[in-house]
């Protein structure tokens, strides 16, 4: 007979939760998101013998209060699915403040099994803990594993399973909060046991419980239950709060947390635990970071730490991008043999093709990018580098943490806001990450860098290295100020406390790493794949429709047969030419000629060039003519676009790479532009609404399509003010 | 012995935490990370900049910002 279970995987940062996720479930792994949060829920299965056992990898949590996403969501977990047991998996080497969580677990009354991870660690720390001792006190099963090795996770299964089959009802223990509260909790869980009040859901001392500890959650669906009881509970929570402040200068929630320590204090002084060494020894651990986050050596290590992360992501990713533009290319090729030319052709091969492929172009970059932190991570480092710079991004209202997705982003210049915006994830206060994610674009990402080549060198040629850095230290000035203002006005509220663990160093598995890399990739293709080849063939749409009318394209067709019937002799399929190689190189000259001008002329008779056009009553402000509104609205797909399109414009043919030198001198030459212009376009193409990829990527991180909307609208606004002041000051005196 | 508030401690100087004056959700932070009255502490360092600071509490080690470190109270060894 199978039978089938359902367990939870809880325990804090750090425990080593996700190797033994990883351990038990290897690749039977599926990664969804929680309804409404950007939380994600991680599902495996791990079979034993007969057994099915389907584990819920729940958010790693130090407590189960309301402050945060992951918090809430690991909590309604528990009490809405109800889980048969929690295998709850701790540190060894840091026992006390790990069972911290277990003692909320015991609140809810929830069947617990302790995986007692990383007791080699411990042992070499000298910390030797008698598990049979802990299991009797606490009264719960304990079973000491090492989730690296898979040591001992066979025999946590069984017990586990053992756990689960005998189907036991809730069970919370009373803890003790000393008298005062003590005394509260029986009468208000008498009192909530009386009027029925929320005790469907929740066991009827852990509401008190939260009602002390002032859980908005739990209050707020306590209003809407029974409004008049709430109340009163509220009411008497309150005396209570103020008789601890008069006497003791303390406050209830500090009650409870301070006795739950003291029953876990109580447990470990009955001989469960032995330290062989001096407490204060320091360990390895401590030795590196003496190093690590000293004053001079830390920030020089860590330079060149983001140096190497950014340097692996973007260059050792070139060859894999290569072999994926060639792949694409081959295609679009095959394409453009294998069907006639037409709409068709067209669509299949700059819609689909062309979009399909810029967004698997990332992926490369993408996996790199999430191998390298998964490695900053997992080693610990991460957590050094938010230590040492929390004090200069707090002052923009960001925390340390933010530095990565700026530098990924292009904080040196060339990155991509893509894999820096996917990289916020690892900000765990949420202000300071809408911050980070929203500004990340502004740096100067690789399909900016030509851009910025070819305007410098068509108009600041003699500054050209000047300017370079110039454009990169403004961009990282524009991130951190407008952080700064949405942190003060629509992201608007106090820091998110930083409490930071600093976990000790770890050798990070490769297993671990490449399960990592896997998920957050896949994730990233599924997403940005479905919407982006939509996006894509509206843009394709838009530049193409509506074709020329049949008079303008019979003129080209006209001049394309002047130029055939003055070097007739191509015409003749044959080896005995008589016309000279100069001939044939003029021929082919002027028909490219009368291509470049059929496809400029196109291009502003379709859709985009005709909202360009329109678009320059209002872009005659900042100097724009509608050439350029062209190439800044294809610039919205993809940064890429915008001199290619800006090329086709000025009739210089679309499709060959290498036209860029031509432009910038066709640009020089042309009388419309100057520098102050320039400048302009420039700045206002360094800030203004992101591309279409870090659009979608914002919006999935941020968790709603509002934000995505609020990038573009935001950035696009502040880009064309700036660019009008520079225009209209700056033409003053040119 | 003498008491003073984390944010005055030295480099290496140890205590046992008496007091934490905060509620809210920066009270529950530091109360989840083991901060609790009688738990002792080891001042381990500063960041460069001298905020925040890192203390070995109970085998880990914790980060907070100075302005954080103002609520807890220590009695520390002379």
């Amino acid at each position: 007979m199978t039978a089938e279970f359902r367990i939870a995987l809880a325990g804090n940062p750090n425990s080593g939760k996700t190797t033994l996720f990883n351990a038990l479930t290897g690749s039977r792994q599926h990664v969804g998101n929680y309804p409404g949060v950007t939380v994600e829920k991680k599902e495996g299965v791990y079979r034993l013998e007969h057994t099915k056992i389907n584990i819920v990898d729940l958010p790693g949590t130090y407590s189960l209060t309301a402050y945060s996403e992951e918090e809430v969501v690991a909590r309604d977990f528990l009490i809405f699915e109800k889980p048969q047991v929690i295998v709850n998996i701790i540190d060894a080497a840091n026992l006390e403040r790990n069972l911290y969580l277990t003692t909320q677990f015991f609140e809810l009354g929830i069947p617990v099994v302790i995986a007692l991870n990383m007791i080699d660690a411990a042992r070499d720390r000298g910390i030797e803990i008698k598990e049979d001792r802990l299991a009797e006190y606490l009264g719960v099963p304990v079973v000491p594993i090492i989730a690296r090795t898979g040591f001992g996770t066979q025999k946590l299964m069984e017990e586990t399973v053992r756990q689960a089959a005998k189907k036991k009802e809730w069970n919370p223990k009373p803890i003790s909060y000393g008298e005062d509260i003590d005394s509260t909790l029986l009468d208000l869980e008498e009192k909530i046991t009386a009027g029925n009040f929320l005790i469907d859901t929740y066991p009827a001392r852990w509401i008190a419980i939260k009602y002390l500890e002032s859980d908005q959650q739990i209050i707020d669906r306590g209003r809407k239950e029974n409004a008049v009881l709430s109340a009163v509970l509220e009411k008497e929570v309150e005396a209570v709060a103020r008789h601890l402040r008069e006497t003791m200068e303390t406050y209830p929630e500090a009650m409870v947390a301070d006795h739950r320590y003291g029953y876990i204090k109580g447990i470990l002084q009955r001989g469960v635990i032995s330290h062989k060494y001096d407490k204060d020894r320091l360990y390895t651990s401590d030795r590196i970071d003496k190093v690590l986050t000293n004053r001079f050596l830390g920030p020089l290590f860590m330079g060149l730490v983001l140096f190497a992360l950014y340097t692996f992501t973007f260059n050792y990713s070139e060859l894999p991008v290569a072999w994926l533009e060639s792949l694409f290319g081959q295609l679009a090729l095959m394409a453009d043999h294998l069907l006639p030319d037409g709409q068709l052709k067209s669509l299949v091969v700059s819609g689909i093709i062309d979009g399909v492929g810029g967004v698997l172009g990332f992926v490369p970059l993408i996996m790199f990018m999430f191998f390298g932190i998964a490695i900053l991570e997992d080693t610990g480092y991460l957590a050094r580098v938010a230590f040492m710079l929390d004090r200069i991004f707090r002052i923009f209202g960001l925390n340390g943490s933010s530095v990565m997705a700026y530098i990924l982003s292009g904080g040196i210049a060339g990155g991509c806001a893509v894999p820096g915006v996917m990289a916020t994830r690892t900000l765990r206060s949420p202000k300071e990450r809408m911050a980070t994610l929203l500004t990340a674009p502004f740096m100067n990402c690789g399909a900016k860098l030509p851009v910025l080549a070819l305007f410098i060198g068509a108009f600041f040629s003699e500054n050209k290295a000047q300017y370079m850095f110039f454009f990169t230290i403004l961009s990282w000035t524009v991130a951190l100020v407008l952080a700064k203002l949405l942190r003060v006005t629509v992201l608007k509220g106090e820091s998110t406390p930083f409490v930071l663990e600093l976990p000790p160093y770890r050798f990070p598995t490769l297993k671990g790493l490449f399960i990592h890399t896997w998920e957050k990739t896949w994730q990233y293709i599924k997403k940005a794949g479905t919407v982006i080849l939509g996006i894509s063939i509206i843009i394709w749409a838009m530049m193409t429709y509506p074709g020329l009318p049949e008079k303008d394209k019979e003129k080209f067709v006209q001049q394309r047969q002047e130029v055939e019937a003055a070097y007739p002799a191509m015409i003749v399929a044959g080896s005995n030419m008589t016309i000279s190689e100069e001939e044939a190189a003029e021929r082919s000259r002027m028909l490219a000629a009368i291509d470049r001008a059929e496809s400029g002329m196109a291009l502003r008779y379709s859709v985009a060039g005709r909202v360009g056009t329109a678009l320059e009553s209002v872009s005659f402000l900042a100097g724009f003519d509608w050439r350029t509104n062209i190439a800044l609205i294809g610039g919205v797909a993809a940064k890429e676009v915008i001199l290619s399109t800006l090329g086709t414009a000025y009739s210089l043919g679309g499709d060959n790479q290498d036209q860029s030198g031509s432009l910038g001198q066709v640009l020089a030459a042309d009388p419309g532009w100057n520098p102050v212009k320039a400048l302009s376009v420039l700045l206002f193409i360094s800030y203004y609404a992101p591309c279409f990829v870090t659009v979608i990527c914002i919006s999935r991180e941020a968790g709603s399509w509002k934000w995505g909307a609020f990038s573009m609208v935001f950035n696009t606004l502040f880009a064309f003010i700036l660019a009008i002041l520079v225009f209209q000051i700056g033409s003053l005196f040119c | 012995m003498s008491r003073m508030i984390l944010r005055k401690m030295r480099k290496n100087q140890k205590g046992v935490i008496t007091a934490v004056k905060k509620d809210g959700e920066l009270g529950r932070r530091i109360r989840d990370m083991g901060l609790v009255p009688g738990t002792e502490i080891t001042v381990q360092g500063r960041a460069p900049l001298y905020d925040p600071v890192a203390l070995r509490v109970m085998g880990s080690v914790i980060s907070l910002r100075n302005n954080e470190a103002d609520f807890i109270e220590v009695e520390v060894q002379p």
